[in-house]
C-alpha cells in the first residue's frame, strides 16, 4: 500500500513538473510572430508521417540512420510495458496483462529484444561520440553542456535497458521457483541468459526485482522531466515541425509583404496600403522577431550536425555552422523567457540572437544553397533564420559588407549585378 | 530580336551574366542556337530587361529585390508573357517561385527542362556535330536548380543522348555541395576560411578524371573554371554548359 501511494505521488509530481515546463516552452515558442502554416493538411500529415514517424531522412546515413530506428522503435514499444508497469504502481499489481496468455509471452519476448538492440545502439553512439570522436560531433557549437547532454541521455537509456532486463531476469528466476505472485508470464529469451548472474535466494531476487523495478520505472520519470532541458525534446517536437515545416520550393523566399506596399507606394504615389498592413522592423534582431516556426525549429533541433556537416560553408573552414545558429536561437530564446519568468514581459537585458549570439561573419558566408534543411532529419530551417538576420542588417542598419553594398547599387542604376551600362546588354548578340 | 508585336512561342530570359559575361554569352548562343535548330520562335527583352533581383534578395535586401521584380513584372505584362525559359538557375527560381505573388505569373522552364523536352519529343538528337560517345562527364548539380527546385534528372537527360559516360560526384542531387557563388557569395570576397568553397568541389569533381565538368548554371561555371585553372587543368578537362554541350554535338 505504502508502494502504491508512493508511486502515485512520484508520477503525479513527474507529470506536473513535466506539463509545467512544456507550458513554458510553448510560451517561449508563441513569443515568435505568427505565421499561418495550416495550407494543405494532406500534404502535411504525409510530410509527418514520412518524416517523423517513418524517419525517412534518417537513413541518408545508413549507419546512424538504422541505429536511430532501433532505438526509435524501441522507445516507442518499450512504452507498451511502461503503461502496465504504471498500472502496476497503481494498483498494486503484478503483470497485469499477463491474461493475455501467449500474446503476452510474444510481446514480452519482443520487448527483450528490442531492449537488447536499445542497450547495444546507445553503446555503439557513446563510442562514435567519445571514442571515435565523429568529427560530426565536434565544432565550436558543441561545447561542455551539448556534449554532455548527449552522453547523460545515452547513458541514461542504456541504465533503464539493464534495469529492465534484470528485472526481467529475477522474475524470470522467481517464476521458474514459483514463488508468491510471480506468476508464470512473459517470455524471456535475452534476460533468461543473465539470470544465472544473479543470487539463487528468494530473498535476494526479490529485492533485486523490485529494486529495478522501481529504478526503471523512477527513471523514466526523471528522464521524462530531462527531455524539455535538453536537445531529447526533439521525440516529441519532431512531429509538430514536420507537419509545419515548409512545404514550398526550397528555393523561394518570403516575400515581405511590408515591403511590398512601400515599394508600391514608391513606384505608384496613389497606391494606399491596406489598413492591417503589417508595421514595425524588417528582418529580425532578437528570437521575437523570428516567427514562431523558426522557433520550434530551435527546440526540435537535435544538435546531430548533419547540417552542418554538409554545409559548404563550415565545410571549408569558415565560421558559419547551421547547428550553431539553431542553437544559439534556442539559447538566447531561453534566455528571453527566463527574463519574462524573473522581470515580467516588458523587461529589456539589452541583448540580441544578432550580435551576442550570431555574428555577422557567420550570416555572411552563407551561400543560401539549402544543404542544411536538406541534410536535417527533421525538416529544420536554419536558412530561414540566416536570411531574417541578413535583412536585419541590411535594410535596418544599412551593414553589408562594402562588395555587397556595391552589387546593390550596380543592380540599383544599372540593373544588373554589375557595372555596366544597361545599353550594352544586348551586345551579346553582336560580338559573336 | 526584341519583341516587337507578334507573339512568340517562349521568351528567352538571358539574365546579367548571361548578357555580360563574356564565358556565360556562350552560352546564351548556344541556347538560341538550339531553339534556331528545332525551330521554336522565341523573343528576348534586350535592353528591357533588368535583373530579376536574385542576388539583393538573398542578401537580404528585400526592398531592391521588390522594386526589380516588380520593374520586370510591369515589361513581362506588357508584351503578355506566357511562357519563359531562362539558362540560369537562380533567374529561374526567382522568376518562378518568387515572382507569381507580385502578379507576375507565367510558366517558367530553366534550359535543362527544355533540352529534356526536347530530347523526349525527339527533336533534339546528335548528329553531324563533336561526339561526346564514352567521353567521361560529371555533372556539378547547381543548387538552384536541385535542392531548390528538385530538378535533377533534366540535365542528365543530355548526356544520354550524348552517349556520354556520366561519372558522378559522391556529393551529387541532393546532396550536390554549391561552387560557392549564390546567397550572394558571388560578389563578394569569401569569408575567413580554410579552404575555398570552388576549389573543394572542382578537387571532388577532378578525382574523377573526367574531360568534361558540366555545369548548368554561369554562376557555377566562373567558380569551376576558376577551380580549374587553380589546379592547371584547363588542357586536359572543359568546363561546359549543358547547352553547350547539346549544340556542339549537334555542329550548332
Ligand atoms: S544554406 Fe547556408 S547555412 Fe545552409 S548549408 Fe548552405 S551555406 Fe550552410
Ligand atoms: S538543424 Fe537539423 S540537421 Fe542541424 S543539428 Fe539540428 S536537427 Fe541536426
Amino acid at each position: 500500500m505504502i508502494g502504491q501511494i508512493l508511486f502515485v505521488l512520484i508520477a503525479g509530481a513527474a507529470i506536473g513538473l513535466f506539463s509545467k515546463n512544456v507550458k513554458k516552452i510553448r510560451r517561449n515558442i508563441r513569443l515568435g510572430k505568427p505565421l499561418d502554416r495550416s495550407d494543405n493538411p494532406a500534404e502535411r500529415w504525409k510530410t509527418m508521417a514520412m518524416v517523423a514517424l517513418g524517419q525517412s531522412k534518417m537513413t541518408a546515413r545508413p549507419v546512424a540512420g538504422f541505429l536511430h530506428i532501433l532505438i526509435y522503435l524501441g522507445f516507442v514499444i518499450i512504452n507498451l510495458e511502461v503503461m502496465e508497469i504504471v498500472i502496476d504502481g497503481v494498483f498494486g499489481t503484478h503483470r497485469i496483462f499477463s491474461f493475455l496468455g501467449g500474446f503476452y509471452n510474444v510481446l514480452i519476448g519482443s520487448f527483450e529484444f528490442l531492449a537488447l538492440g536499445v542497450l547495444l545502439a546507445c553503446i555503439i553512439f557513446l563510442i562514435r561520440r567519445n571514442v571515435l570522436k565523429l568529427k560530426r560531433f565536434s565544432g565550436i557549437e558543441m561545447t561542455e553542456w551539448p556534449r554532455s547532454d548527449a552522453n547523460y541521455i545515452l547513458i541514461a537509456e542504456i541504465l533503464l535497458m539493464i534495469a529492465f532486463l534484470t528485472m526481467s531476469a529475477a522474475d524470470y528466476k522467481l517464476q521458474g521457483m514459483g514463488i508468491g505472485h510471480y506468476i508464470k508470464a512473459g517470455a524471456f529469451p535475452v534476460s533468461s541468459f543473465i539470470a544465472d548472474t544473479l543470487p539463487h535466494n528468494e530473498a535476494a531476487l526479490v529485492y533485486t526485482e523490485r529494486f529495478c523495478w522501481w529504478f526503471h520505472i523512477v527513471g523514466i520519470f526523471i528522464f521524462l522531466n530531462y527531455i524539455p532541458y535538453s536537445k531529447h525534446f526533439h521525440i516529441l517536437l519532431a512531429f509538430p515541425n514536420t507537419w509545419y515545416s515548409n512545404l514550398k520550393n526550397k528555393g523561394e523566399f518570403n516575400n515581405m509583404s511590408s515591403v511590398t506596399n512601400e515599394v508600391k507606394a514608391m513606384l505608384d504615389p496613389s497606391f494606399t496600403p491596406p489598413a492591417d498592413a503589417p508595421a514595425g522592423k524588417f528582418g529580425a534582431k532578437d528570437v521575437t522577431d523570428l516567427n514562431w516556426v523558426n522557433l520550434m525549429n530551435a527546440y526540435t533541433c537535435t544538435e546531430c550536425g548533419r547540417c552542418t556537416s554538409s554545409c559548404p560553408a563550415n565545410i571549408t573552414g569558415k565560421l558559419l555552422s547551421p547547428r550553431k545558429i539553431m542553437m544559439d536561437t534556442r539559447d538566447r530564446l531561453e534566455e528571453v523567457g527566463r527574463n519574462i519568468d524573473t522581470h515580467g514581459p516588458d523587461y529589456s537585458d539589452g541583448k540580441a540572437l544578432l550580435g551576442d549570439y550570431i555574428t555577422n561573419e557567420e550570416l555572411w558566408a552563407c551561400t543560401t544553397c539549402n544543404a542544411c534543411t536538406q541534410a536535417c532529419p527533421v525538416n529544420i530551417d536554419p536558412l530561414a533564420i540566416i536570411v531574417e538576420l541578413r535583412r536585419y542588417l541590411v535594410m535596418e542598419e544599412s551593414n553589408a559588407p562594402a562588395s555587397v553594398n556595391n552589387m546593390f547599387s550596380n543592380v540599383e542604376n544599372n540593373q544588373a549585378p554589375w557595372k555596366y551600362a544597361p545599353a550594352d546588354r544586348f551586345n551579346w548578340a553582336k560580338n559573336d | 530580336m526584341a519583341a516587337e508585336g507578334q507573339e512568340p512561342e517562349v521568351l528567352f530570359w538571358v539574365g546579367c551574366a548571361g548578357s555580360f559575361d563574356e564565358r556565360a554569352q556562350k552560352i546564351t548562343r548556344a541556347v538560341c542556337s538550339i531553339l534556331q535548330h528545332v525551330g521554336i520562335s522565341y523573343a528576348v527583352l534586350g535592353t528591357e530587361e533588368s535583373c530579376t533581383g536574385d542576388p539583393a534578395k538573398r542578401a537580404g535586401n528585400e526592398f531592391l529585390f521588390q522594386m526589380m521584380a516588380i520593374t520586370n513584372i510591369e515589361v513581362l505584362n506588357a508584351y503578355n508573357i506566357k511562357k519563359i525559359v531562362t539558362a540560369c538557375p537562380h533567374c529561374f527560381n526567382t522568376l518562378k517561385n518568387e515572382y507569381p505573388n507580385l502578379g507576375g505569373n507565367y510558366d517558367v522552364i530553366h534550359h535543362s527542362q527544355l533540352l529534356q523536352q526536347l530530347i523526349d519529343e525527339g527533336k533534339l538528337k546528335v548528329t553531324g556535330g563533336e561526339s561526346f560517345k564514352g567521353k567521361k562527364i560529371t555533372f556539378h548539380d547547381p543548387c538552384y536548380l536541385g535542392r531548390a527546385n528538385g530538378v535533377y534528372e533534366a540535365p542528365r537527360s543530355v548526356f544520354e543522348i550524348l552517349d556520354a559516360e556520366l561519372v558522378e560526384m559522391k556529393r551529387c542531387k541532393t546532396n550536390g555541395l554549391c561552387c560557392g557563388a549564390g546567397g550572394a557569395q558571388m560578389f563578394k570576397e569569401p569569408e575567413k576560411g580554410n579552404k575555398d568553397i570552388n576549389i573543394e568541389r572542382v578537387e571532388e569533381a577532378l578525382e574523377l578524371k573526367p574531360s568534361v565538368i558540366a555545369a548548368a548554371c554561369p554562376f557555377c561555371m566562373t567558380m569551376l573554371r576558376d577551380g580549374v585553372k587553380h589546379f592547371e587543368k584547363e588542357a586536359e578537362v572543359e568546363v561546359l554548359d549543358i547547352a553547350e554541350l547539346a549544340a556542339r554535338a549537334n555542329d550548332l
